[in-house]
């Protein structure tokens, strides 16, 4: 199996996902966190939802959801669009995946930020979305960073989901975890330990340098 | 001329106020807890009063018979809030020029010389003294060009010496702007300098008791 394909397949999926997880991801932590709202409570579970679901059944959801015959496939389909067993399927099992643990921390980032703050760029004629983008967001940064590189970790290890709704074709949708499983399953244990490498220096370096830039945050406050 | 005509409970606490503040410089003189930040709170838009209305001149803020209620960042208030609360990631200079808007007669230049901070506008917030906070602050609340200045306890950080400087130019803002000011001070000496009215409270309502100054 090519080491380095596959590996730049994961890392550029999975860098697409964490930018798509990012503007919902920032909506629904907004709303989770300063919203006073009915069904807050029922969209704070099916947020989180995919994290305690078993990945497998998320991606049988998902594939009855996009299939080209289910609801959201369908409408796909028209326009011309086929994501199931493609690389957009990879994309897609990656965000639903890395969401929750996008929210939830830039979630708990957002409760932090002190109030005060946020009241006072109001009664300084700041409208809701200047106080978000000038005083809540960057008060939050540090949150923020570590909720995407954790949404980012989390769909390089994605395996679950995209094995259900992208299967594991060479050269098409096959990333690393799904490839140390091919791999694993057919006894070639050996090229799988490369593989192994690979995935755990990749989650090494996200977070490393996350922690960095957290790190670095705090000295300057 | 602020019409305070309204109530509001919070727990067990419930504030009443029936109020027409005239003066130029109005202050709120009482023991804490008696509501005076409530009070500052509600014309600020950043608590709801239950029944009644809050108005500055024929400017209706909020009136909980017709339903307008403003959201705090159309009122055009200058508050300086008792925890002052400056934006930690921004430089002194990025605080003040936060909430300037068009209109806004009086350049950086000027406010920060009146408070004297211009040495501070690079600084981080962070770097600064509460006393030098409480001044920028104020420079802040200045600089948004408000149709009312808020002011809770703006110096009670700053040292007295500096106090009695800072006096002549909240005078001059008093007098010059002609931007009426509700000011909550637990010092007498502050009162009688600078306020034209005394409004007492106590346990969240208005006491007719005359104010004495202490000399």
């Amino acid at each position: 199996m090519d080491l380095w394909q596959i590996t730049w397949f994961t890392v550029a999926t999975a860098t697409f996902a964490t930018l798509l997880m990012v503007p919902p991801g920032l909506l629904l932590a907004w709303a989770l966190a300063r919203g006073r709202f009915r069904g807050r409570l029922l969209l704070d579970t099916l947020v989180s939802l995919p994290l305690v679901m078993p990945p497998v059944a998320t991606g049988m959801v998902l594939l009855a959801l996009f299939a080209p015959f289910g609801p959201i496939g369908r409408i796909l389909a028209r326009a011309g669009v086929q994501t199931v067993f493609t690389w957009k399927a990879v994309v897609l099992a990656m965000t639903v995946m890395g969401l929750p643990l996008f929210v939830r921390t830039v979630r708990a980032g957002f409760e932090q930020v002190d109030r005060r703050f946020e009241a006072a760029a109001a009664t300084l004629g700041a409208a809701p979305l200047r106080v978000f983008l000038t005083v809540t967001l960057p008060l939050a940064r540090p949150a923020v960073i570590a909720g995407a590189v954790l949404g980012f970790a989390r769909a390089i290890g994605e395996f679950g989901a995209t094995i259900m709704i992208a299967g594991s074709i060479p050269g098409s949708t096959r990333t690393l975890a799904v490839a140390i499983y091919s791999l694993a399953e057919t006894g070639r244990t050996r090229e799988a330990a490369g593989f192994v490498v690979v995935s755990v220096a990749i989650a090494f370096g996200a977070l490393w340098w996350s922690n960095r830039l957290v790190w670095a945050t705090e000295e300057r406050r | 001329m602020i019409l305070l005509d309204f109530t509001l409970r919070q727990g067990t606490f419930s504030l009443e106020i029936h109020e027409r503040l005239t003066a130029r410089v109005t202050a709120l003189f009482g023991p804490s807890g008696a509501g005076k930040t409530t009070i500052l709170d509600a014309i600020a838009g950043l608590r709801r009063p239950d029944t009644g209305s809050i108005a500055i001149d024929s400017w209706v803020l909020i009136d909980r018979s017709t339903g307008v209620d403003l959201p705090p960042h159309r009122r055009h208030v200058g508050y300086v809030a008792q925890d002052v609360a400056l934006f930690p990631h921004m430089t002194v200079r990025q605080n003040v020029l936060y909430g300037r808007r068009e209109g806004q007669k009086l350049a950086l230049e000027t406010v920060a010389s009146m408070l004297e901070i211009p040495d501070l506008l690079d600084r981080r917030v962070p770097q600064l003294s509460g006393g030098e906070r409480q001044r920028v602050a104020v420079a802040r609340a200045l600089m948004s060009a408000p149709q009312v200045l808020l002011f809770d306890e703006p110096l009670a950080a700053v040292d007295v010496e500096r106090r009695r400087r800072i006096w002549p130019y909240l005078e001059r803002v008093r007098d010059d702007l002609g931007v009426p000011i509700v000011y909550v001070t637990h010092d007498p000496v502050e009162v009688e300098r600078l306020a034209d009215q005394v409004v007492q409270i106590e346990n969240g309502r208005v006491t007719d008791r005359p104010f004495t100054f202490l000399r």
